[in-house]
């Protein structure tokens, strides 16, 4: 996984509540064996007209949207399915954080997998942040947990111990649960699970 | 101290916790389907490493699959070639896989329980959010991303944190025509899609135990619409009489030691939740979406509200954007709506007992002119059990199509979708903008309401032909 320490950038507007993963990649392009790919398929139906060409009032089409790396979007972000598809097409298309005042549990899971930081705010930053002028960056330091909004003001926001330590040094979870082998087969040697899907 | 169920079930299932790092819990059975593996086998392949447990792991083929004749092949070449792919990777790990070509073939959580792999007391996990279904037995199940896929093949296990515990208590009794999805519908509209994010639910009161296994189902499969990664419910004699039998089911002795362990499980008296919730079932009526958000669900005999009433700007600008959406106007009713579609299936409500309740209403009537109707069982086993008693009959007479297991309009990737515009009274689980087709309309609700809107081609309260 790639390491995540800083971020400065400018902010991408979706003032919309539940934006769930149908609308970040909608299900017909899941029939994909692939990661790749998918960020060109990003928010696809808000994204292009019937004919496929790109919708010029969708914020993502707009100038401003063009390098910025930080998706600021409301409640329940990333509700519904379970797709880490929702997480890679945001990161090939470019994201590298996403901040709004909550997320849903497997989308924040999966994003945190995948170098995407999901930065929970309080209200009246979130309000200041939509508030900004388009050209504003704001900055992001997750050693320290501290967003940093134009005019010298620091927020913090909360992140699991575990997940920063494994951002922050690039760690694959995979690699750190293989070196607990010992412990799993203990386990598997105490513990009776009757199911058998062979037999 | 009084634990509850969730606690109980997590607790057993615990492997390691280091400091400073989640607990690393042991996942006794791992479902998979061709849409959320296939990167999870690549990383396998990356990696160099095998499945540990296949026989605590079961694939089947579902969301890409068609509903149509099965001896057919696939004509979409990229769903053909995810689903050969699937084949492949069972194939080359050692898994069992049920893919088109098996009578145990259907939607990953509707034959979980029917084979008696789902059993009370177990961690379950499918890279599907749906998973929360299999809750219904008193497992901790869960949906997980494609990381996380790869990381249960490759160690059977997962690194997570507690989730908080929620008691939902359903109080009085249900009326006549009003159903589980309509008690799950109405939870949702009451804490919203987000309301128990971070959160397991826990389903009980005296209208919970009362429903069956069926509609226990319903209920847990929904828990992911109001934000809950999970949902249970303690499990009763109706669990053990549903699971009694079943192939996958401890034997004999076996099963006597099971049920000792089962009979534990419930939570103890005077257990502490994190949260709670009451709602009365006798106050409820047939429930339908307007919106694009399961959350946006009013009483059938209820209006589209009006989004000026509403006091939060971004909440305001949702409901706003999901009426134009659907296109519809706020103030109005949304019984006697026209609409185009009906859906009857899914992992939801796509079960025997909710093709008998489809039926119940169509028997011996026909759905309105113009009007398409597909009925999809959740598996093999659902359509012969149907097939025995007739349904299909019934349907088929009805102008409805009869049709092979899959996930199907549910999220339509498989061919079977809304076109743009149209409406949809559906029995699945979401109603996103294009959940169902680019540019379709979904509004749901209970099989008895979908069957009741097919005869008369408007939204229609079930009461009218009970």
């Amino acid at each position: 996984m790639k390491p995540f320490t800083r971020l400065e950038s400018r902010l991408v507007p979706l003032p919309i509540d539940n934006v769930d993963t149908d609308q970040i990649i909608p299900a017909r392009f899941l029939k994909t064996i692939s990661k790749e790919g998918l960020g060109s398929q990003l928010f696809c139906d808000w994204r292009y007209d019937a004919e496929g060409r790109p919708k010029p009032d969708f914020i993502l089409n707009q100038p401003r949207a063009k390098g910025a790396e930080i998706l600021l979007v409301g409640d329940n972000f990333g509700c519904g399915s379970s797709r880490e598809h929702a997480p890679w097409a945001l990161t090939q298309f470019g994201f590298r954080a996403v901040i709004g005042t909550s997320f849903a549990d497997i989308f924040r899971q999966n994003s945190l997998k995948n170098s995407l930081l999901p930065v929970t705010v309080p209200r009246e930053v979130h309000a200041d942040l939509f508030a900004l002028a388009p050209d504003a960056t704001v900055a992001i330091d997750l050693a320290s947990q501290t967003l940093a909004l134009p005019g010298g003001r620091t927020v913090e926001f909360p992140i699991d111990p575990f997940a920063k330590h494994c951002l922050l040094n690039g760690i694959d979870e995979l690699g750190y649960i293989r070196q607990q082998e010992d412990a799993i087969a203990a386990f598997e040697a105490r513990s009776g699970c009757v199911v058998n899907t062979l037999g | 101290m009084p634990s509850t169920i969730i606690d109980k079930v997590w607790s057993a299932h615990v492997v390691s916790e280091q400091p400073g790092a989640p607990a690393l819990l042991y996942i006794d059975l791992h479902l998979v389907h061709e849409v959320t593996s296939p990167q999870a086998f690549d990383g396998l392949r990356n990696r160099g490493l095998a499945v540990r447990r296949p026989e605590h792991t079961f694939a089947t083929a579902d969301h890409s699959v068609p509903t149509t004749d099965r001896s057919l092949p696939i004509v979409d070449p990229i769903a053909a070639r995810q689903v050969a792919q699937l084949e492949t990777n069972c194939r080359e790990f050692g898994i069992p896989c049920h893919s088109m070509a098996s009578q145990l073939q259907g939607i990953v959580h509707v034959i979980g329980p029917e084979l008696g792999l789902t059993q009370p007391g177990m961690t379950l996990v499918c890279g599907d959010s749906h998973t929360a279904t299999h809750g219904a037995f008193g497992a901790l199940a869960f949906g997980i991303g494609t990381s996380e896929v790869e990381q249960v093949l490759a160690t059977q296990c997962l690194l997570q944190k507690k989730s908080k515990s929620y008691r939902v208590e359903v109080t009085g009794q249900l009326h006549p025509s009003v159903t589980a999805k309509d008690i799950i519908l109405a939870l949702i509209a009451k804490i919203g899609a987000g309301g128990g994010t971070g959160c397991i639910f826990e389903y009980c009161g005296p209208a919970i135990r009362a429903l069956s296994m069926d509609e226990r189902m319903t209920i847990c499969n929904m828990s992911i619409e109001a934000g809950a990664r999970a949902g249970m419910i303690a499990p009763d004699d109706t669990t053990y009489e549903y699971m009694y039998g079943r192939p996958f089911a401890p034997q004999g002795e076996e099963w006597d030691r099971a049920l000792a362990r089962w009979r534990r499980l419930p939570s103890d008296e005077g257990a502490a939740y994190d949260k709670e919730v009451s709602i009365d079932a006798a106050a409820l009526e047939p429930m339908v979406t307007f919106g694009t958000s399961p959350g946006m669900g009013i009483p059938i005999s209820g209006l589209v509200p009006d989004p000026a009433g509403v006091a939060d700007p971004m909440e305001r600008e949702s409901i706003a954007k999901a009426l134009r959406y659907m296109n519809l106007e706020p103030g109005k009713p949304l019984a006697g709506h026209a609409i185009d579609v009906v859906f009857i299936g899914s992992c939801t409500n796509g079960r025997i007992s909710d093709l008998r309740a489809a039926a119940s209403v169509l028997k011996g009537r026909h759905v309105a002119p113009g009007l398409r109707v597909l009925v999809v069982p959740g598996s093999h086993d659902a359509k012969r059990q149907a097939e025995a008693e007739g349904l299909d009959v019934i349907f088929l007479a009805a102008g409805a199509e009869w049709r092979e297991p899959g996930c199907s309009m549910c999220l339509a990737m498989n061919g079977d979708q809304l076109e743009p515009g149209q409406y949809g009274v559906a029995t699945s689980n979401r109603n996103f903008e294009g959940r169902q087709g680019k540019g379709g309309r979904t509004i749901l609700a209970s099989p008895l309401t979908a069957a009741a809107s097919a005869i008369t081609g408007v939204v229609t309260d079930p009461r009218r032909f009970a």
